[in-house]
């Protein structure tokens, strides 16, 4: 029975356990090449566009529109042509029968530990096992470990690699200095904390200026640097946005809000609108918020710029930038210094890690392997 | 995130204020159990055993047993609310309110008006509602409507043990009397609730679904059951909004009024009795500030103008469930259909 290959709900990020399939943009019988765009999934997190894992011939969709599946459930199957229908019919039968019996043995998400660090409660997620340098991911402005939901795994193997809750932020203590040098001070603490050595820091906007910092200020914990639509190489940001994360409370706004996030507004879901509203009600957030806000810009335009930190730096950098990016213009990637590798991407806002989860994990994989 | 019941987040939710001020006191029949009688201290932590633990972690002096006297412990919970503490008073079921109206109506609900904005009244009643305990009608009843009607009083009802623990935590800072609404079917029942504290603000509904057809607003228990009709009309294409309102008293009327005017079929979902009760309000106010949006008669989904049976079979059709309010849902759409054929 070679040659038929299962579609299956995919596993986007630590937490995905289930996903509903909305929409198929493709129908029974076409020829599909692997990566095209066949359907669009939304998660409880975040709502994004399913590129096929394999090619061949589209014989059978077996999920429908508005179907709620568990991850690793079956969508399609892809066949040559040449295959009977007898024999797909088979092989559906087969796989449910398994998976059934698979489902119930199901793991539930991980759940992010916290550490005392610096005096300071500091709450990570750790995925992935083994001797080489961790990776460390830093966050951006009201974001949390799970904003690399679609790239902790991935970018896990043969390592560990840590998400971290920065301070005001997500889990962590809610107490922020006047400086993003407090920020990176927590970083510090938290590697000190951990027995972390060195790190491959992998930050995004906020989290790519700390980042930074962290190259200037402690580059002997530094092992290389990924940069995703990172604060401090540029001086123009798009200060409302910033406001309006702060300010707005209630769902309809705030959803106008986070979507000058993406290139494609459909990605935000309602669940992730709540989950911001969620957190910006904690104890504490809302001042860290303004506090962090005030270190890192005055109006639309960021203080203390960092560009000069890539001069010379003698660790390899990849900087990822969506073209389509709101909040921190492209034209901020361009006229780095020479060594430095860019990857600019066509279709995706100020969160291409997550828009186009696919290609910046490659590309940060490749950086991590010349590393 | 952490998953946890009704009854944990309340807990919670008493514990962390009660650590982070200690202005705030604890007072009702058996919120530890044990007081003056031999046997096991903190015994019961409330009928039903959502004060449990508290008394050990903060003694005696701040969870205060109080005999079966509703009217004598709210009337000294309102005054030590006007002189200085955060009493959070359990009034165990809200069909014995009726024995501290005066305390509640007339004193602790006015003096903020009466001593001429002067006097502050911090007090948190908590209290249980509803049917489906096959306790009767003297032990089931919801009468929020009653308080709501009165100026001065807060009155809020948590629809799921995250809403709760951020609603209680807002009740406890609030200055005003707030009288807190709490399922007594739902204490069981889990929700993702942060371990860290948080506030939820009053006046603010929560829309929890989002749709193009009809609007359904409603407050505690009944919000699950909009949500599932919502759901599962959803398959069928048709789009329902659901306002939780989370606070009857004060009442969001923006949000009611905006997404009433959205859809223009609006079903209003109240646990209580239909005369003088939420949906009516509802109902009346959208009737006159949205009448021009309006494709159908607003509906009203409503327990009936009777006591609570003690008969299980009649209990489970009295109190409203999603079939009612599909029903409800589906009713609107056809008026206005024929209203459209015309």
């Amino acid at each position: 029975m070679s040659g038929i290959e299962p579609i299956v709900m995919p596993k986007w990020g630590l937490a995905m356990q289930e996903g509903l399939l909305a929409e198929w943009h493709v129908a029974e019988g076409a020829t599909l090449t692997k990566g095209q765009e066949v359907a669009d999934i939304e998660t409880s997190k975040i709502a994004n566009v399913f590129e096929s894992p394999v090619g061949g011939t589209l014989r059978r969709l077996v999920a429908g529109p508005g179907d709620t599946l568990p991850v690793g459930a079956l969508l399609a199957v892809v066949a040559d042509a040449s295959v009977d229908d007898a024999a797909i019919d088979a092989f559906v039968g087969d796989f449910q029968a398994r998976f059934a019996a698979d489902a119930e043995s199901a793991a539930p998400p991980p759940e992010p530990a916290t550490i005392e660090a610096g005096g300071r409660r500091l709450r990570y997620l750790e995925a992935g096992e083994g001797d080489g340098v961790p990776v460390l991911f830093l966050h951006g402005f009201g974001g949390d470990y799970l904003s690399w939901m679609f790239n902790q795994d991935a970018l896990a193997e043969g390592r560990k690699a840590y998400a971290l809750d920065l301070p005001g932020h997500g889990g962590s203590s809610k107490e922020v200095g006047e400086d993003l040098r407090d920020l990176k001070g927590a970083v510090v603490a938290f590697m000190d904390a951990k027995g972390i050595e060195k790190a491959h820091l992998v930050g995004h906007s906020m989290g790519g200026a700390v980042s930074l910092l962290m190259a200037r200020e402690d580059a002997a914990r530094v092992a290389s640097l990924a940069l995703v639509a990172s604060g401090g190489l540029g001086e123009a940001i798009n200060g409302a946005y910033l406001d309006g994360f702060i300010k707005e409370t209630r769902g309809k706004k705030l959803r106008a809000v986070l979507e000058q996030l993406v290139a494609d507004p459909s990605m935000i879901t309602g669940e992730m609108v709540d989950e911001v509203v969620r957190f910006k009600r904690l104890d504490g957030a809302d001042a860290a918020l303004r506090k962090v806000r005030a270190a890192l810009a005055e109006g639309d335009r960021q203080r203390g710029p960092l560009r000069g930190v890539l001069d010379g730096l003698g660790v390899p950098v990849l900087v990822v930038w969506g073209e389509k990016d709101r909040i921190l213009p492209v034209e901020q990637s361009e006229g780095l210094p020479d060594g430095v590798k860019v990857l600019r991407l066509p279709d995706a806002g100020h969160l291409p890690h997550m828009e186009r989860a696919a290609e910046v994990n490659e590309a940060i994989k490749a950086h991590l392997a010349g590393a | 995130m952490p998953k946890k019941t009704y009854r944990q987040a309340i807990n919670e939710a008493l514990r962390q204020e009660m650590e982070r001020d200690p202005r705030v006191v604890l007072m009702g029949e058996d919120v530890a159990g044990g007081y003056g009688a031999p046997g096991e201290d903190d015994a019961w932590g409330g009928p039903l055993g959502v004060t449990k633990g508290l008394m050990p972690i903060f003694g005696r002096d701040r969870v205060l047993d109080t005999p079966i006297t509703e009217g004598a412990f709210i009337g000294a919970a309102a005054g030590a609310a006007a002189t200085g503490l955060r009493p959070v008073a359990e009034l165990m079921f809200v069909d014995f309110m009726g024995v501290c109206f005066d305390q509640i109506f007339n004193q602790a609900a006015k003096f903020r008006y009466m001593f001429g904005g002067k006097a502050v009244t911090p007090l948190v009643i908590r209290t249980m509602y509803g049917a489906g305990f096959r306790a009767a009608s003297q032990h089931s009843q919801c009468l929020y409507p009653l308080f709501t009607h009165i100026p001065g009083l807060k009155v809020v009802l948590p629809s799921n043990a995250y809403e709760a623990k951020g609603l209680l935590i807002q009740a406890i800072r609030d200055d005003d009397p707030v009288v807190f609404f709490e399922h007594k079917a739902m204490y069981d029942e889990e929700a993702d609730v942060p371990d860290e504290a948080y506030a939820i603000p009053f006046g603010e509904a929560n829309v929890t679904r989002e749709g193009d057809d009809v609007t359904v607003i409603t407050m505690g228990r009944m919000v699950n059951y909009a949500n599932q009709v919502a759901d599962k009309l959803d398959k069928e294409g048709i789009g329902v909004t659901v306002v939780d309102l989370r606070t009857t008293s004060p009442l969001d009327r923006e949000t009611v009024l905006e997404t009433a005017s959205e859809t223009g079929r609006v079903v209003v979902v109240d646990e209580a009795h239909p005369r003088c009760g939420m949906a009516a309000d509802i109902a009346a106010l959208v009737g006159q500030e949205c009448f021009g949006s309006l494709k159908a008669p607003v509906r009203m989904v409503t327990a009936p103008h009777s006591p609570v049976p003690f008969s299980p079979a009649l209990e489970d059709i009295y109190v409203p469930g999603p079939d009612r309010i599909e029903a409800a849902v589906r009713a609107t759409l056809d008026n206005a259909v024929a209203r459209a054929a015309e």
